[in-house]
């Protein structure tokens, strides 16, 4: 079992045939991921990677392929918000954006259509996700994964691989790994990730990875007093000063908002174990799992 | 991206909101002569990327022309918490009678734009959020549609605005959510918002911060970016550079891939007794020489006892990174210690490449922050 993703999963590319959603496609079929069809204005009925159809628009891949979900490359200078409402138009159950870089006020309209058709985006400026030995969504390194009872959801992308390695290397493999993004406005937010793992029977315990900036943490950590699963977690920027921007949008300590001692606080209180090391974090998954 | 007080001011102007009619000056002389063209009081504002100018001294009020160029003089030059102040803006006195804060920022848990009023102008408002949130009246636009008339109705109410001025900021407030989202902004703040003695409804200050995710389609807006006098020219040359790095001021330069983790290295590297001297990514799938352009800038440093790579391979590969490191240190005669952690995405390969050279290798983030802590001190 899993979350969101598995086998069964049928995947159409936004921005097949540019140079990053080429690439990528290409990796997440050798992955196991049911790459269907893939999504280029002006390129429709082409073929690429062997056997993968190009469509003009995304309404025509749905109709022609079945897909299931979506998976966007587009640049943010191409409009890539417009693509993924273009995809919740559709009706594409789940939408990953990888674009990086997409305007605030664009997210909130695309984030507010897409919560309109019900559909569910996951990003922008995010890795995507992963179902070990199932299927992957995005852009994160298939091969440091294994399949296992942990659920990882997490703000960062290497931040997610450097946890996933380590849990690995001592034997603890995944269910699910969401990376929801570093941006300030994002289609999933921590609270929308921890109820599916909650209700995922395979899922034993979680590790959340967050950062300074904004409030998801502290909002998680009211969900997380509810859950009957155990919950590990690490904020990574606990040493950033306020004020200033570190890579990622979101991540940055404004006045009251975004410190990581509130953060670590709340999920504290919430009963979800911080980690002040990324190194203890196997250690401490290991004892709530057994 | 952050602008001054008066480019605000400018773009505010563009949107009909109305605003102090003001100049920006760089020298004392420019200031008399334009305090003798408006004739009466005139204050004279510092122009910095820092707030509480105020209470730094760095806002006076002048009753003259004579007065208002000694005052510029003591302004201008000054240092106000690291920002030197090479512009001041002066402008027309105005007559305050009542003091409001306006604000629209993005509220990212909404994920919408948020409106705030409040009767408690000149205030700090994250103090006032805090201690009398009742004080702050609220609405959410809605994506699309924008700041509906009724919510402009019932912030006025809510915030206690003079009933007399309704219309008057009715139009202001409608006038700034244009201007917010015509320009791309992340934050615009109007505090005080001042209603004057004969009921004109007016920014006495302005606060605007652009997105810079958007600045590709507001290429106007490029000739506000002012580096001059930022927290350090080592920020300047690595936003001139393409770099995304961020000045801290310690002694452990640190470079990374992902802003996740070179965070994490942070922390790593305050645990280990160190303070990290930058925060530096090279992000996704980065070339030998960027690479090597990073250790470059971070050398550059003259506070850098020693650096730390932490790379962790995805897109980003191994064997480039090392390269760029290679580069890097063969180019620079490097003096201090480097530690590179690699793994991931073509690690041996890496390794190799960096096998028999200065650089010291670490398994994992958290050696190599001990052992670059330890080192830089030696």
């Amino acid at each position: 079992m899993s979350i969101l993703l598995n086998k069964e999963t049928k995947v159409i590319v936004q921005a097949i045939t540019g140079r990053e959603g080429g690439f990528h496609a290409r990796l997440m079929k050798e992955y196991g991921t049911q790459v269907v069809g893939g999504v280029t204005p002006g390129k429709g009925r082409q073929t690429v990677l062997d056997d993968v159809p190009v469509f003009n628009t995304v309404k025509q891949a749905v109709e022609e392929t079945g897909a299931t979900a979506s998976c966007i490359f587009v640049r943010a200078e191409h409009n890539a918000a417009d693509a993924v409402m273009e995809a919740a138009d559709a009706q594409v159950p789940l939408i990953v954006c990888i674009t990086e870089g997409i305007p605030q006020q664009d997210m909130v309209k695309a984030v507010d259509f897409v919560k309109q058709q019900g559909v569910r985006l996951i990003g922008g400026n995010c890795p995507g996700l992963i179902t070990p030995g199932d299927a992957k969504i995005g852009i994160m390194p298939g091969h440091i994964h294994t399949p296992g009872p942990v659920g990882i959801v997490s703000r960062s992308g290497t931040l997610t691989y450097e946890v996933v390695v380590n849990l690995s290397r001592v034997g603890i493999g995944q269910t699910t790994v969401v990376g929801i993004g570093g941006d300030p406005i994002l289609g999933t937010r921590f609270v929308d990730v921890l109820p599916l793992f909650e209700a995922d029977p395979e899922t034993k315990a979680v590790v959340l990875c967050g950062e300074i900036g904004g409030s998801d943490e502290e909002v998680a950590a009211e969900y997380i007093k509810s859950m009957t699963k155990p919950v590990v977690s690490f904020i990574s920027g606990r040493t950033a000063p306020e004020g200033k921007r570190m890579g990622h949008a979101g991540a940055i300590i404004s006045g009251r908002s975004g410190t990581p001692q509130a953060k670590v606080d709340a999920l504290n209180a919430a009963g979800a174990t911080v980690a002040d090391s990324l190194a203890d974090i196997p250690d401490m998954v290991q004892k709530l799992l057994s | 991206m952050k602008i001054h007080e008066y480019q605000a001011k400018e773009l505010l102007r563009k949107y009909n909101v109305p605003t102090p009619r003001g100049e920006v000056a760089e020298t004392p002389e420019q200031v008399r002569e334009i305090a003798e063209r408006f004739g009466g009081v005139v204050a004279v504002k510092a122009q910095v990327h820092i707030g509480g100018r105020g209470k730094a001294g760095g806002i006076k009020v002048a009753k003259n022309p004579e007065e208002a160029e000694e005052k510029a003089r003591q302004i201008l030059g000054m240092d106000i918490k690291g920002f030197t102040v090479n512009k001041v803006l002066v402008e027309e006195g105005i007559d305050i009678k009542e003091e409001y804060y306006l604000g629209v920022i993005v509220d990212r848990e909404a994920g919408r734009n948020a409106v705030m009023v409040s009767s408690a102008g000149g205030m700090d408002i994250e103090e006032v959020a805090a201690e009398t949130p009742e004080k702050i009246a609220k609405a959410w636009a809605y994506p699309g549609r924008g700041l509906l008339p009724f919510q402009i109705n019932r912030l006025i109410f809510d915030a206690g605005i003079n009933p007399a001025v309704r219309k008057e900021a009715a139009q202001f407030l409608r006038a700034l959510f244009d201007c917010y989202l015509g320009v791309d902004a992340t934050l615009a703040e109007i505090n005080p918002l001042v209603v004057t003695g004969d009921g004109k409804v007016i920014a006495a200050d302005a606060k605007i911060d652009i997105d810079d995710n958007a600045m590709f389609r507001h290429p106007d807006l490029e000739a506000y970016r002012d580096e001059e006098g930022a927290e350090n020219p080592l920020d300047a040359e690595a936003r001139r550079r393409g770099i995304n790095y961020v000045h801290l001021g310690g002694e452990v330069g640190i470079i990374g891939n992902g802003a996740g983790l070179v965070m994490a290295t942070l922390d790593e590297v305050k645990r280990a007794g160190g303070n990290a001297a930058n925060f530096l990514d090279i992000g996704g799938g980065a070339q030998a020489d960027l690479v090597a352009n990073s250790l470059d800038l971070v050398l550059s440093d003259p506070n850098v006892k020693g650096v730390v790579f932490n790379i962790f391979g995805g897109i980003t590969r191994g064997d480039e990174v090392a390269k760029g490191i290679l580069e890097g240190v063969g180019r620079l005669d490097v003096k201090v210690p480097i530690v590179v952690r690699l793994t991931g995405t073509n690690e041996e390969e890496g390794r190799a490449i960096l096998r028999g050279s200065q650089v010291i290798p670490a398994e994992t983030m958290q050696e190599a922050a001990r052992e670059i802590v330890r080192r830089s001190r030696e």
